[in-house]
């Protein structure tokens, strides 16, 4: 690496300038919460933050929240006091940590999260909506089911003009409106389409930049990895979606990865193999559970996750703002219905992944807590061991519950894994007989 | 077209087609269908919880209630994960091993891992696999319209598989069909809640759950033939407590633990395959009748945790079942692995607290074959209120 790079300030910015603006982020929430401000919760697929953007509500993520107990290796506090209230230990990590936040006051590692004055949630998981019942349960606050019909088979997706897709554009468009009128009278604030538009604007820079992003990875060494640097950037694409500051980060980040692409700038990794990663990392070991992989240099270069977990701004859908509301509705039922493709119709997905990524290996990741990402993970695999020579990895173990998580095991299994990956190469190296 | 594919209960006394209905029911190689196959009849599969029959019924097709079995994942295992509800995997068991042949599977986002069967199905198999996208906010003041168009959609999906086009008279003679067997079903649960000793629940079970197997036509001759024989039934009351059972809205519990309930209280009301009672009253044969059936489904409907809509907090809706069904206790179950069940069973639990009302709380899955402890668990329970 450069010195002149580092002097820059230029590589390594995104991870800096992200961990600042959570920390920003989450003190915004402390204070709202001391002052009693109410928020509005919201998920990451879906988090329709460009329209609350426009009614100053600060915005929660319980995921975020959740995962972040995880990773500060707390998260079994947090599981352990919603097992206690009665949840069963087969549901949603998430879930119950979100649970056990609420008893506490809303008191996380990071800070304080304001207690919710509106949850809006789409469905591109159910579990969401079964967590929103449970704010209605607890607050007797308005919760918004805002439905968005996915793809209904492998390939079958529809789009303007198809009588299917203007359809669910309709039923999308009218949730809206619907939402609006909610907002306005949770809020306080009337609508301004002016602050919509402006807020997608942001979030249009935001998309634009993750697409491009995504794309710089396939740079030969990766630039960042898709499974820890990808994540920072995750987090602040949908904790800042639809702001300024969000905006700002991701262009910055744009220069960065360009910066970095030009001159052959990669991750620490020595990188050996080149990995995808399907599913959802394992964050009561992050740090450890990345480094099984980057011992034997492996990198992940891309990752369902990063598309899924974003919302579906890996597409980079541009919102028309001359027709904020239609082109809402538009972008809205794309992306979102593309989040849900990168979970449950993702075959062809990772064909294209391996081809432009020039990937060595496949991870597929299935976890306890999350059946919408799991459930058809060893199905996929099969599939896609059937359409492609590429060697593959499928390791069980959860997102929050470090009970089911065994180090060892996992160890055992990457181990394998790579030594096949690299007598693999070496039965491609050698002559032929 | 018209099959006989269940004629084993015609003109047998009452016991006899009870008999009849659980050897079909617990028959995993599904003879009823390969009948219907076997007379050149097409067979569309759906998922668990409501799919609206009438389109497949309307095509000449065999709307195949999909709920699992009680049959071993030995080839399904290999698809899925670990973590997992039973029904899924058998489920899909049952088409691998080949005891059911489908042209066309539908599936719906009632949870996270019930939507994902349409990758699955369809990385498995070539005919037509899919999601059903039921309206997930029934509180939009657009869901009905919305419903209407996709159900537009299958139908056109339904009319390629079949080879026909479905015209509004079609329609309209199966709406009809399913109305009456609506009705009968809630003929068979009045009785159960009125009079329970006359109508076990693992009786007035099969006789409803064959309606999944068989023509709906065949299902209603049934069910009009056994009603009457219920109400002249020479059966004694006894002195049992009446209980509602919730818990059994998409994987079903085996049998025998229904039996066994049945064995220690009158269960008087249930959510067992919920979805063939989904819609609650006549759906309006005029007009445009996939509309109505839209609204039927979101406003003239029965609750489950699969649907959220602000105007059934589910909690709310158990306790009127309760109390609609003057019963004294609950028994709140889940299937093992069912997020959507075991999310519930909190609220249910606490509600039934502030309402002073005793509950047992249990798991299951549909491949258990071992009761006694939750036999004993339940006797325990019964016997608690019985000499409170």
């Amino acid at each position: 690496m450069a010195v002149g790079a580092i002097d820059d300030g230029i590589v390594g910015r995104g991870n800096r300038d992200g961990a600042q603006l959570f920390r920003v982020w989450f003190d915004e929430l402390t204070q709202a919460a001391e002052s009693d401000r109410g928020g509005a919760y919201v998920f990451v697929m879906g988090s329709m933050s460009e329209l609350l953007r426009a009614f100053d509500l600060p915005i929660v993520f319980p995921e975020i929240n959740s995962l972040q107990t995880a990773v500060r290796r707390v998260a079994h506090e947090y599981l352990d006091e919603a097992e206690d209230y009665g949840y069963s230990p087969d549901i949603c990590g998430y879930v119950k940590a979100d649970v056990a936040t609420q008893l506490r006051g809303g008191a996380l590692p990071m800070g304080r999260i304001p207690k919710p004055a509106l949850a809006v949630y789409t469905n591109a998981c159910n579990t969401y909506i079964k967590w929103a019942e449970i704010w209605e349960r607890m607050y007797d606050v308005p919760t918004f089911a805002l439905d968005v019909p996915g793809t209904r088979a492998a390939g079958a997706q529809t789009w303007p003009g198809d009588p299917d897709f203007e359809n669910d554009r309709r039923y999308v468009a009218a949730q809206i409106r619907e939402l609006i009128a909610v907002c306005e009278q949770v809020s306080g604030v009337k609508f301004d389409i002016d602050r919509l538009r402006e807020n997608m604007g942001h979030a249009n820079t935001m998309s634009r930049c993750w697409k491009r992003v995504l794309e710089l990875n396939q740079t030969r060494p990766s630039l960042f990895n898709a499974l820890t640097d990808g994540t920072i950037y995750l987090g602040v694409s949908n904790g800042l979606r639809g702001s300024e500051a969000g905006a700002r980060y991701f262009s910055d980040l744009v220069e960065e990865m360009e910066y970095k692409s030009e001159r052959g700038i990669g991750t620490l990794t020595d990188e050996l193999y080149r990995l995808l990663f399907v599913g959802v990392p394992c964050y009561p070991i992050f740090r450890r559970f990345s480094e099984l992989f980057t011992e034997w240099g492996g990198t992940f270069v891309n990752s369902t996750y990063l598309w899924f977990a974003s919302g579906g701004s890996n597409l980079g859908f541009q919102y028309d703002l001359d027709d904020p509301l239609e082109s809402l509705a538009e972008g809205v039922l794309i992306s979102v219905r593309d989040a849900m493709d990168a979970m449950f119709f993702q075959t062809d997905i990772l064909v294209e992944m391996i081809d432009a990524f020039h990937a060595d290996g496949v991870v597929y990741h299935p976890i306890k807590s999350c059946r919408t990402v799991s459930t058809g993970l060893a199905d996929n695999r099969r599939a896609l061991m059937a359409g492609r020579d590429v060697a593959s990895l499928f390791i069980e173990s959860d997102m929050m519950d470090r009970r089911v998580v065994s180090e060892a095991q996992l160890k055992n299994r990457v181990d394998a894994f790579f030594e096949g990956l690299a007598a693999r190469r070496g039965q491609a190296a050698a002559p032929a007989p | 077209m018209t099959v006989q594919t269940f004629p084993e209960w015609q003109g047998q006394p009452l016991d006899e087609v009870i008999y009849q209905c659980r050897e079909l029911f617990e028959d995993s190689d599904l003879p009823t269908v390969r009948r219907w196959r076997d007379a050149g009849g097409r067979v569309v599969g759906h998922f668990q919880v409501y799919f609206p029959e009438e389109v497949v019924h309307a095509a000449g097709m065999l709307p195949f209630k999909v709920r699992g079995a009680t049959v071993e994942p030995v080839q399904a295992d290999s698809r899925f994960g670990s973590y997992l509800c039973s029904i899924l995997k058998t489920s899909l068991e049952l088409a691998l091993s080949e005891r059911i042949e489908l042209d066309m599977f539908v599936t719906h986002p009632i949870c996270d891992a019930a939507r994902n069967l349409a990758g699955v199905w369809g990385r498995n198999y070539s005919y037509p696999c899919q999601i059903l996208y039921l309206p997930q906010n029934a509180n939009s003041g657009h869901a009905a319209e919305y419903l209407r168009g996709e159900y537009a959609r299958l139908k056109r999906g339904v009319e390629e598989v079949a080879g026909r086009e479905v015209g509004d008279d079609d329609l309209r003679a199966s709406l009809a069909v399913f109305n009456e067997n609506r009705a009968l079903l809630r003929e068979l649960y009045a009785i159960k809640r009125d009079t329970p000793w006359l109508l076990p629940v693992d009786e007035a079970y099969v006789l409803t759950a064959v309606g999944g197997l068989i023509p709906r036509e065949e299902h209603n001759q049934l069910l009009a033939y056994v009603v009457p024989l219920i109400r002249e039934r020479d059966a004694k009351r006894q002195d049992k407590i009446r209980v509602v059972f919730e818990g059994g809205f998409c994987e079903q519990p085996p049998l025998d633990l229904i039996r066994a309930l049945g064995r220690s209280c009158y269960v008087v009301d249930d959510d067992l395959l919920i979805g063939l009672r989904w819609i609650l009253e006549d759906v309006p044969a005029d007009g445009d009748v996939l509309l109505n059936l839209a609204k039927a489904y979101v406003d003239e409907s029965s609750y489950s945790p699969v649907q959220h809509d602000l105007r059934k907090p589910k909690e709310r809706m158990l306790l009127k079942r309760i109390e609609d069904s003057a019963a004294e206790a609950a028994i709140v179950t889940a299937a093992k692995m069912c997020e959507p069940g075991l999310e519930e069973q909190v609220a249910y639990t606490r509600a039934l607290d502030e309402a002073n009302v005793p509950y047992f709380v249990s798991e299951f899955e549909e491949n258990m074959t071992s009761f006694d402890h939750l036999e004993i668990q339940l006797e325990t329970f019964v016997e608690n209120l019985l000499f409170d």
